[in-house]
């Protein structure tokens, strides 16, 4: 069984500053696999690399079989990886609606002059996509914002949009870049659920980015433990909990905050 | 729902009709005087040229400065077929294939311009036009076959309102039609945030393309209008000076706006006909409002706001299923 996505020695420099070193990750279809590590570990730039929003200089990344290392972006989305983001990047002014809706840019099937004359192929199009967004943001919660500009939603329903603009994308791999920032202890415990009910209704697999550990030990079959780059652990996040590289990676030498 | 559909319909091919049947009833009745129908006119030709402008600085937020230089390739290029090519009987009924032309003269014109600004990021694209604009000009002055200078003239009076009239209603639908696709939404995604429009599979170097050379297009055909109005164009119909009055146009309006973008064009032109009587001084108002409306009211009159009107029933949002 070929695997869905299987990253190479991946290694990536900003000006001389080693941000990843011979990262190297196999996901499994079906999978949930944690990346975690104290900040600046360099794990969001993992993300980057995958989605292309930077160039990769060294190391192989292929998705389904296919080598994507040089695709662009906009092609790497269209393929079926969908992200969202640490610091939530919705499009401000723009209404929740139309966020939603870019999320599927790439499968609207009309061109330039059919939008440019509204052809009837393109309002059947554009009516399937209004009532694909309408079921994601009826499943999110969304519904009665559907018309509030994104800038003015609360925190929390701002991550849930960025949730549905990805999953509208028909995404196989969904890559959550922290989801649960700013939780408190019962909504870390919702998006917990969310994302299990997410996992299994939409047939993805997950990669995640988290500080919070519970959710990281509530979610994840295995773990990656970034630490400047290196990747200092693998395996079941109990296991890796108690390894002494983790250990000191989080608290210091002496491990003196350890329980 | 299923009411109000066409009720709306016929309000508007109702309104559509009239004001053509005005635009051609009004001047040739001599209800209105000359000089009101060519303030008019004016008007109109003002109305697509910041119509096409807002698309790539309002819409897709990017800033072009540059525009007058498509607007003389299309001038030039529709006055080269009328003058030299299109037998005079002809002229008259060749006149919107005429426009057409000098719109895809300036929309090959803009292909050549995006190419290398859109392949990097940034405030590329406003040094390129700025560079554009002045080359356009500079050619046209050092090419004696077009006059040079002296301006190319020889042109038959073709424009007239119901042709404008005409013309504004076809920019602004297709611009609408355009705004509310896809596309438009992809556009006004690179406005917001670039990178996050890349990453929700927006290409964006193809709609940048797009919406490009479709502002392009019709700023060519607003300058072929123009210069079937004037009868007369010289490279200095085209210089920094009529971009900077786009410009105005579009942030007075409203960026990202088809409402604004009328009443930026009635506004800014209305305004420097009756300052008139200022002289040459009536040119420092077009940078001092920019200026001014750059610090206090950035976005303009109607800035990211629409009209109902404009708005195409299935792509407003929550209230249709």
């Amino acid at each position: 069984m070929a695997a869905m996505l299987s990253i190479e020695e991946l290694t990536h420099h900003f000006d001389g500053l080693c941000a990843v070193a011979d990262f190297s990750l196999t996901v499994e279809p079906g999978e949930l696999v944690g990346l975690i590590g104290p900040n600046g570990a360099g794990k969001t730039t993992i993300f980057n690399l995958i989605t292309g929003v930077f160039r990769i200089s060294q190391g192989r990344i292929f998705f389904e079989g296919q080598d994507i290392t040089r695709w662009p972006s906009y092609r790497i989305t269209a393929a079926g990886i969908a992200r969202t983001f640490q610091n939530i990047r919705l499009f401000k002014d723009l209404s929740v609606l139309d966020n939603v809706r870019l999320g599927g840019f790439a499968r609207h099937g009309y061109n330039i002059w059919q939008a440019l004359l509204h052809s009837r192929g393109f309002r059947r199009e554009e009516q399937a996509w209004l009532r694909q967004a309408y079921e994601l943001l009826e499943r999110f919660n969304l519904t009665r914002y559907a018309d509030t500009v994104a800038r003015h939603l609360p925190y929390g329903e701002q991550r849930r949009v960025e949730m549905a603009r990805a999953l509208i994308s028909g995404p196989r791999l969904l890559l959550l870049d922290e989801p649960a920032a700013g939780m408190n202890d019962a909504e870390s415990q919702a998006l917990i659920q969310l994302i299990r009910d997410m996992q299994r209704d939409f047939g993805l697999t997950i990669i995640l980015i988290e500080h919070q550990m519970r959710v990281v030990m509530d979610l994840c079959q295995r773990v990656k433990v970034l630490d400047f780059g290196m990747t200092i652990a693998s395996g079941p996040p109990r296991e890796v909990q108690h390894d002494p590289a983790v250990l000191e990676a989080y608290l210091g030498k002496d491990g003196a905050l350890a329980e | 729902m299923a009411a109000v559909m066409p009720q709306r319909r016929y309000l508007t091919w109702g309104s559509i009709t009239l004001l053509l049947a005005l635009s051609w009833v009004l001047p040739e009745s001599g209800l209105l005087n000359p000089y009101v129908v060519q303030i008019l006119m004016y008007v109109g030709i003002n109305m697509i040229l910041t119509l096409a402008l807002n698309l790539v600085n309002g819409y897709m937020g990017e800033f072009s400065v540059g525009h007058a230089g498509f607007m003389a390739v299309g001038a030039y290029m529709s006055s080269i077929l009328t003058v030299w090519v299109i037998p005079p009987a002809l002229s008259f009924w060749a006149f919107p294939a005429v426009l057409v032309a000098g719109g895809l003269a300036a929309a090959a014109t803009g292909l050549v311009v995006a190419f290398p600004s859109f392949r990097t990021r940034g405030d590329y694209l406003a040094i390129v036009t700025l560079a554009f604009n002045m080359i356009v000009k500079s050619v046209l002055e050092n090419l004696e076959i077009l006059g040079g200078p002296r301006g190319f003239l020889g042109m038959p009076r073709l424009t007239s309102l119901p042709w404008v009239t005409a013309w504004v209603l076809l920019t602004l639908y297709l611009c609408r039609n355009l705004v509310y696709s896809n596309f438009g939404r992809g556009l006004m995604a690179i406005r917001e945030d670039e990178v996050a429009a890349n990453l929700t599979s927006v290409d964006t170097r193809k709609i940048k393309m797009y919406a490009f050379l479709i502002s392009a297009f019709f700023t060519g055909v607003a300058g072929g209008l123009f210069a079937h109005l004037l009868q007369f164009i010289n490279p200095r119909s085209f210089s920094i000076l009529k971009s900077t009055d786009m410009l105005v146009m579009v942030y007075l309006g409203g960026i990202g706006s088809l409402t604004g973008s009328l009443l930026g064009a009635t506004i800014f032109t209305l305004l420097l006909e009756l300052l008139r009587p200022l002289g040459l001084w009536r040119w420092v108002v077009g940078p001092l409002l920019l200026v001014l409306l750059m610090i206090f009211r950035p976005r303009g009159i109607m800035g990211l706001k629409e009209s109902k009107w404009f708005i195409p029933r299935f792509g407003a949002g929550s209230r249709r299923s």
